[in-house]
Parts: structure tokens; C-alpha cells; sequence
């Protein structure tokens, strides 16, 4: 199967091409399940490759198929080329596995929709990107699938652009990404420059034996790092993904949730060795913008209404845990923690896409309410969801988030302190989230004439169609964990998988205080994930206590609109400055030439008098000076 | 006297005088206006180097110096043909017209 | 003897030539231009070039003035221009330059390089050191037709060329008709 590793992104490129030319033909559903039946089919194929792997000694797993040489040029040898090794097999798997349920979701979700196809098309597009951008060999085979799924990004938040809101939000995506492609690219000539290639065994094995000085890596990490924030919404660049909502809820749980976001993940695993051999400071920011990321994100999605800008802010907080672990050299436990992030967020998504879906396309929490009795799969699913990502055992999100935070402790206390006030207010902002949709009274009663309901207005569950794959990915949060158990060694299936991708850039913290003392941290976070749910069903289900939800959190600290007021006002005048200059200086520039040479041409012009005698003159003089040249030359010198 | 009688001219003497009615001929076309006598004058710069050949043609003893002067004389002969020629067409469009008239090279 | 005749003949041609830049009628420039041709056709046969001497009186004053003289009877170009005035003010100045630039220059490389251009490889056959009255004539002969009869071939195709094309370019045609 490793030999035909290629179909793994080429069935979702067939189906593309194919929803392309016919998609109008098939109409709904066939569309939806031919997109769907492809991403299977691939995922198919990534678990034959990954059984295949397995099947291969430690030191084996690495196996490149090249498809044809792309670039040729010089000294820079540019292949199509796809790397199968752990960590690729492993974004593989879980990228075709969610991408599948998903489609089969959204088969669901999307009934109805005039455009029904061309969502397929662009879902399929999408998954054919990222699967280029996880499978691929070298940086440039990454960056394509990288620039992929940004448009398909672009393509899906503003699927419904003829709302304003939706087609701005695409607009926002696209361009805070296009800031953070600028560093991939920086990197990438960096990179190039140094290691003299662009492939990741080129670049890792120079970064290993010491090719790249110290200098050169810690840009290039950083300038990577720059890409990653963007792609995986970090401080600053994270504004876009709050808006990103506008999209339809499948591709929030798909693309925002399980899979694009954790490109950036990805990317900074991939060089670890590059970003071992850097200057300290480098990981140490990476760290820090991770955890400040996640505190920030964690802070405003306390005070949000929307179901779905919550589980955004969260996801924003999530992905800083994951900076976390990269910067203090935990990519086992980044890993580990996006995997279980990817099963229990996008159940989390999928499942407020059920509410919205139930509710009839109502996304405001506080007109929610009481929704347990009439969606109780939904509500099943959703809570298994909430009680991974708060942390408590023995669900997914508890062993992964403490693995993490044990390295963040082994690193800097500081770290620790930071990590687990977020963890406390991811389960205080999470349990509010339940509590306000599925308990309490039922508030949907009073606003059931702005829905045009017909008479009485009854949320419903949804479709067997749509609670399938949440079933399938509560059963994952639940049993998730498993990948790394902290107890013993032999536990730790993920490490032992990933080790031979990560070993040189792991940090080894056998000897901290914080591995001798591991069981008591690990009782630290069950305490605080329970104090944190606890001190929320005070405030929202037993109303003892008075709900904190500042404005200013509200309003993101003001963030965008900071932007927004800066942008419009001193970068406005910035960018008419330069765009005075360019029309003044520069094309004055060129037409100042134009206009010297016109008027050169009119005063030699006056040299032409028509008149034949002078002209030969002119012959004469310039015979005398011929002849007084030949004579210097000839006889005086 | 008799010194001068008895010097002889040596062709340096030949060529510094054909350098002179070069140097008449060269004023000439620069100074007159009728295109005749400006032919004219042309021609005396031919006859300049005609002479300086002959007399090279003598102190190196060189016929080739004289076949050249021979080929000379047959193009300028063909020169004078067609430039007269032309100024007789001009001519007969504008009677009296000078070298100073013809200005349609004037841009 | 011979320095007498060379005085002569170049007071003729000095004089020749003056006439012809300075005498604003244009038949007395060309009667001066003969004066020259005969001077230079003199110092032609001083040099022991007879056959061009000869050749000179022939095709020179005897074909070329005659053809100036018939183009200026044939236009009426006799009428004098007035040598005194001219238009433009800078030509007289620069001519004198170029004259002067021209004269002294020449003059001045002509007496520097006198000693360089030593005595030639071969020598002109002339009837002292022949015996023959006709060497000369034999040995440009023997040039022209030897080592250079092509450019003697190409020159008389010249000459067609030139007899034909100023017949194209004089003639007269027929009022009405729109040929050039």
C-alpha cells in the first residue's frame, strides 16, 4: 500500500474533478456521497499504508514515492514527492477519518442547499490540499498544499457570500493567512539557502549534523513559526478564525476545528530538528505566544453567546496549548493532544451544528435552553465532548492537556501556572456552553414567531445521517487516551510510534522535578478541572453566584476593532503615502526619462537645417579633427 | 639663384602642393553656392589626389599608384555624368535655384 | 630645368584654382578648372606618368569641363551669384578653419613622415631606363589588364550604368503624362 501512498490524495482530487464536470448532473445527494466515498476510499489506503509501516523495523519507516521530478532547476531539485513516516501516516489517518464523517455529516447538514454540490467540490478540493500539505517530502510540495488549504478556507467561510458578513469574513481569512504565507516563504528560502534543498530529510539531516548555524535556524524557525501563527491562529494573526463561523458548521468542524489549524502543528514538528539546533530564546517564544494565545482565546470565549464563536474561541485556545508543548519540546504530546483535540472538538462542532440544525438555524445560547429532552443523542454526544475537553479523566482531552503540561512545568513554572488557569477556564467556559443549551429552563418558546415557525416551534433531533458520526467520535473521546497513558513505559504507543520523526528535537525531562513528581500534577489538573465545572454550575445552573461576562471580553479585548481603527486611520494615510510615492517618484521616474529624451530630441533637432552646406561643414570640421587626431597620434607621440 | 636652379623637386614638394589645392578645393564646396561651381570644386579635390598618387606612385616605384589614378579618372568621368545629371533635373523644376534652396532634409 | 617647370606648372594650378572658388561667374570658374587640369596634366608628365597626362587632357579638360559647359549653356546658370553675401554668417569662418585645419595639417604629417616612406619595392619603367618610348604605356597596361583587369571590367559596367541612369533621370516627358 505504501507504493500507491499517491492515491491518498489523488481520490479526493478525482473526486474534485469529477464534482466539477458533473456535479450539477448528480445533484444532491449523489454529490455529497460521491465526495464522501472518495475521502473513505483514501482513508482506506492511509490505514493499508500505515499497517504496512508497522509491518517495518524502526528505523524503516521512512518510505518517499516520488511522482515525477517538478523542479529541475540548477542546483534546486524540487520533486513531487510523498513522505510516508509516523507523523504523516498519523495526520493522515486522522484527517481522511474525520474528513469522511464529516462529508457523510454534511450529506446531512447541507440538505436543501441550492449549492450542494459545489460544497463538495470545495470539501473534496480542501482535503486533497491538506493531505498534499501533511504527505508531502519537501517544503514546497507542504507550501502548495498549505496555499490550498487557505483558498479552500477562503472558499468555504463565505460559501454563502451573499451575506455580507460571510463574504468579509472569507476576505479576513484569506489575507491574515496570506501574512503568515509570507514567513513560510521566508523560511523556505532560509532553508534553502542553508541546507541547499527543500526537502524535510535534507533539511532536518543538515540542521542534525550541524550544518546550520545557530543563526540561520533560529530564522528560519521563527519565520516558519510566523506561518504557523497564521495558518494556526495564534497571537496576532488568530482574528480571522472567530469570524471564520460565518461558514457552514461542517466546515467549522472540519476545517477550523480537526484539520487546517493544526498545519501550523504540523509544520513546526516537521523541522523540530532545525528548531532544537536554534538559540534557546527561539522555543522559549513559541512557548510563550502558545500559552498567552491560549490564556487570551480562553478569556473572551467566557463571555461569548454564539454556540459556535465559543467552541471557536476554544479551538484558539486548544491549538496554544499545542505551541506550548512544541516550544518546550513536547512534540509527542502536540501530537497527542491535536489528535484528541481533533476527535472531541470537531464532536463538539458537529454537534452544535446538530443544535443549530434542530433549532432551525439559531445560533444565539441564550435562546437555547432545556434541549437534552428533545435531541438526547445530541446531548449525549455533546457532553462526552465537554467532559474531554475540560479535562477530566478518563476521557481523551485530560491525558493528552496533562502530558503537555508536564513538559510546560519541566520547561518553566511560569508555564505550568499559566496552562492550568486556562485549563480551569476552558472548564468554566465549556460547562457554562452545556448548561446554557441543554439544561435549565427552555427559553426557545419565547422567540418562536422570529423563526416564521408554523404554529407550535419544536426543536428536533437530527437525522440518523448526521448523529452517526457524532456517535463515532464520542466513542473516540472517550477511548483516545489510550494512545499515551503516563503509567508505565510500555503505555506509551504514541511515543514509541513517533520517536524515530521526533528523537532529536524531544526534550528529555526524566530528570525534573516535575517527571519524579507526575502523579501529583496529574492530580493537580483532575482538582482543577473540577473546581473549574464546579464554580460554573454555581454561577449558571444553581445561580449562586452572579455571571461575569465583562464587555470587554465580549468585544474579543478589542482587539479587531483596535485593528480595524489603526488600519483605517494611520495605515490608511501610510498607504496613500506610498501610493503617492509610487505615482510620483516612481512612474515620474520613468516618464521624467520620456520626457528628457523628447526634449534632447528638439534641440537636436535644430541640427537638422536641411541645408547642404552645412552639413558640410560639419563633414569638414570633423575631418580636421580626424586629421588632428591621426597627426597627435602619428607624429607627435 | 643658382642654388635654386639647381634643386630639384622631390615628390614631397608634389604632395605638399596637392595638400594645398585639397585644402582650396575643401573651401570651395563649403563657400559657393551655385551646385556647378561646387562640382567644380570637387573635382579639384580629385585632382589633388590624383597628383599625390602619381608622386607616390614615382618615390615607392609603384605602378599600382598610376592604375589607380587611371580608375580615378574613369569614375570621377562617371561621377561628373550622374551629379550633373541630377542638377539638371532639380534645376529644371526650380530655375536658379542655389544649394541653399534645396531644403527638404530640413527636420 | 626641372624646378622651372615645376614652378610653372603650379602657379597654373594655384592660380586654376583660386579662379575657380573666387570667380563668381560660374563659365570663368570652369575656363580656371581647365587652367588647373592642364597644370596637374604637366605635372603628370614631370612625374613620368605620360599615358595619364595624356589621359587627363582627354577625358578631364577635354570631356568633363566641356560637359559643365554644356549643362551650364543648357540651364542659363551664367547669371553670377553674389560672392559677397552670405547667409550664413558662420560658413566663411568654419571654411577658413577647415581650409587652414585641412592645408596645415596634411602639410605638417607629409613633411614628419618624408624620411618613413622609403623607396619602393619595384620601379616605373620609364623611356630613360627602357629605351622605350612606349614603357609606360606597357607597364600600366600590363597593371590594368593583369592584376587589376577585374576592377577594370567592373569600372566600364559603372560606366553603363551611369550613362543610362542620367538618361533616365533627364528626360523630358511628355506634359500630361505623370512619370518621374
Amino acid at each position: 500500500m505504501l507504493d500507491v501512498i499517491w492515491l491518498v490524495p489523488a481520490l479526493p482530487l478525482a473526486g474534485f474533478l469529477l464534482i466539477l464536470l458533473f456535479g450539477r448532473r448528480l445533484g444532491e445527494p449523489k454529490s455529497g456521497i460521491l465526495a464522501a466515498s472518495m475521502v473513505g476510499g483514501a482513508f482506506l489506503v492511509t490505514v493499508g499504508a500505515f499497517f504496512d509501516l508497522l509491518s517495518k523495523s524502526t528505523e524503516e519507516r521512512h518510505h518517499v514515492e516520488t511522482v515525477f521530478s517538478w523542479m529541475p532547476i540548477g542546483s534546486l531539485k524540487v520533486d513531487l514527492a510523498f513522505l510516508a513516516d509516523p507523523l504523516s501516516i498519523t495526520m493522515a489517518l486522522f484527517v481522511t477519518g474525520i474528513g469522511t464523517l464529516i462529508h457523510l455529516y454534511a450529506i446531512g447538514y447541507m440538505h436543501g442547499d441550492p449549492k450542494f454540490s459545489k460544497f463538495f467540490l470545495y470539501l473534496n478540493l480542501f482535503v486533497f490540499s491538506m493531505l498534499m500539505l501533511v504527505l508531502g517530502e519537501n517544503l514546497l510540495v507542504t507550501f502548495l498544499g498549505w496555499e490550498g488549504v487557505g483558498t479552500c478556507s477562503y472558499f468555504l467561510i463565505s460559501f454563502w457570500h451573499t451575506r455580507e458578513s460571510a463574504a468579509t469574513a472569507g476576505k479576513k481569512a484569506f489575507v491574515t493567512n496570506r501574512v503568515g504565507d509570507w514567513g513560510v516563504m521566508m523560511g523556505m528560502f532560509l532553508a534553502f539557502g542553508a541546507a541547499g534543498t527543500l526537502s524535510y530529510e535534507g533539511i532536518n539531516h543538515a540542521a542534525e549534523s550541524g550544518a546550520i548555524s545557530g543563526v540561520t535556524a533560529t530564522a528560519i524557525a521563527l519565520m516558519l513559526f510566523v506561518g504557523a501563527c497564521g495558518k494556526s491562529a495564534q497571537l496576532p494573526l488568530y482574528v480571522w478564525l472567530p469570524d471564520a463561523m460565518e461558514g457552514p458548521t461542517p466546515v467549522s468542524a472540519l476545517i477550523h476545528a480537526a484539520t487546517m489549524v493544526t498545519a501550523g502543528v504540523f509544520l513546526m514538528t516537521r523541522v523540530n530538528p532545525v528548531l532544537a539546533v536554534a538559540y534557546d530564546w527561539a522555543p522559549t517564544i513559541i512557548a510563550i505566544v502558545g500559552v498567552a494565545t491560549a490564556l487570551f482565546a480562553a478569556t473572551i470565549a467566557v463571555a461569548q453567546n454564539d454556540i459556535k464563536k465559543v467552541l471557536a474561541y476554544s479551538t484558539v485556545s486548544q491549538l496554544g496549548f499545542m505551541f506550548l508543548a512544541v516550544g518546550s519540546g513536547a512534540y509527542i504530546a502536540a501530537i497527542f493532544h491535536m489528535v484528541t483535540h481533533a476527535f472531541f472538538k470537531a464532536l463538539l462542532f458537529l454537534g452544535s451544528g446538530s443544535v443549530i440544525h434542530g433549532m432551525h438555524h439559531e445560533q444565539d445560547m441564550r435562546k437555547m435552553g432545556a434541549l437534552r429532552v428533545l435531541m438526547p443523542i445530541t446531548a449525549f454526544t455533546f457532553i462526552i465532548g465537554w467532559l474531554a475537553i475540560a479535562g477530566v479523566p478518563p476521557f481523551a482531552g485530560f491525558w493528552s492537556k496533562d502530558e503537555i503540561l508536564l513538559y510546560a512545568f519541566a520547561k518553566s513554572p511560569i508555564l505550568y501556572a499559566v496552562g492550568m488557569l486556562t485549563a480551569l477556564l476552558t472548564a468554566y467556559y465549556m460547562t457554562r456552553q452545556v448548561i446554557m443549551v441543554f439544561f435549565g429552563e427552555a427559553r426557545w418558546n419565547d422567540h418562536s414567531e422570529e423563526h416564521g415557525a408554523h404554529g407550535d416551534f419544536k426543536p428536533h433531533e437530527s437525522p440518523a445521517i448526521m448523529l452517526l458520526p457524532l456517535v463515532v467520535l464520542a466513542g473516540l473521546s472517550v477511548v483516545g487516551g489510550a494512545l499515551q497513558l503516563p503509567f508505565t513505559k510500555d503505555l506509551h504507543f504514541l511515543e514509541k510510534w513517533l520517536e524515530p520523526v521526533v528523537e532529536f528535537g524531544e526534550a528529555d525531562i526524566h530528570e525534573s522535578w516535575a517527571y519524579q513528581n507526575k502523579y501529583v500534577l496529574l492530580g493537580v489538573a483532575v482538582i482543577v478541572a473540577l473546581a473549574g465545572i464546579a464554580a460554573s454550575i454555581a454561577v449558571y445552573a444553581k445561580k449562586k453566584l452572579p455571571a461575569v461576562e465583562p464587555a470587554l471580553l465580549a468585544n474579543g479585548w478589542q482587539y479587531d476593532s483596535s485593528i480595524a481603527r489603526f488600519m483605517g486611520g494611520p495605515g490608511r494615510r501610510a498607504f496613500e503615502g506610498v501610493a503617492w510615492a509610487d505615482r510620483t517618484i516612481v512612474d515620474g521616474a520613468v516618464n521624467g526619462v520620456g520626457q528628457v529624451v523628447g526634449a534632447t530630441g528638439q534641440i537636436a533637432r535644430r541640427a537638422q537645417t536641411g541645408a547642404v552646406r552645412a552639413y558640410a561643414a560639419a563633414i569638414g570640421l570633423a575631418v580636421v579633427g580626424l586629421l588632428v587626431w591621426f597627426f597627435l597620434r602619428g607624429v607627435v607621440l | 639663384m643658382s642654388l635654386l636652379a639647381t634643386a630639384s623637386p622631390t615628390s614631397t614638394w608634389y604632395l605638399l602642393l596637392a595638400a594645398v589645392l585639397f585644402g582650396i578645393g575643401a573651401v570651395g564646396v563649403l563657400v559657393r553656392r551655385n551646385p556647378l561651381v561646387m562640382f567644380m570644386c570637387i573635382e579639384l579635390m580629385l585632382n589633388a589626389v590624383n597628383l599625390s598618387f602619381v608622386a607616390l606612385a614615382k618615390r615607392l616605384g609603384d605602378i599600382g599608384g598610376q592604375t589607380t589614378v587611371f580608375f580615378v579618372m574613369v569614375v570621377a568621368a562617371a561621377e561628373v555624368v550622374v551629379g550633373l545629371g541630377i542638377i539638371v533635373s532639380i534645376m529644371r523644376k526650380r530655375p536658379g535655384a542655389t544649394a541653399d534652396d534645396i531644403t527638404a532634409l530640413k527636420g | 630645368m626641372e624646378l622651372v617647370v615645376f614652378v610653372l606648372a603650379a602657379a597654373m594650378v594655384l592660380v586654376g584654382a583660386l579662379g575657380v572658388i573666387l570667380r563668381s561667374n560660374p563659365v570663368h570658374a570652369a575656363l580656371s578648372l581647365v587652367l588647373t587640369l592642364f597644370g596637374i596634366a604637366v605635372m603628370f608628365v614631370a612625374q613620368e606618368a605620360h599615358f595619364l597626362a595624356a589621359v587627363q587632357v582627354i577625358v578631364y579638360a577635354g570631356a568633363i569641363v566641356v560637359l559643365f559647359l554644356f549643362v551650364i549653356m543648357l540651364l542659363g546658370v551664367d547669371r553670377s551669384e553674389d560672392i559677397r553675401i552670405e547667409p550664413f554668417k558662420v560658413q566663411r569662418p568654419l571654411a577658413a578653419i577647415v581650409g587652414l585645419g585641412v592645408i596645415g595639417l596634411v602639410a605638417a604629417s607629409i613633411v614628419a613622415s618624408r624620411d618613413a616612406i622609403g623607396g619602393g619595392s619595384g620601379s616605373l619603367d620609364t623611356p630613360t631606363s627602357t629605351g622605350n618610348g612606349d614603357s609606360n604605356i606597357r607597364q600600366i597596361a600590363e597593371s590594368v589588364f593583369g592584376d587589376y583587369v577585374v576592377a577594370f571590367e567592373v569600372t566600364s559596367i559603372l560606366l553603363v550604368v551611369a550613362v543610362v541612369g542620367t538618361v533616365m533621370l533627364t528626360r523630358r516627358v511628355k506634359s500630361g503624362k505623370d512619370k518621374s
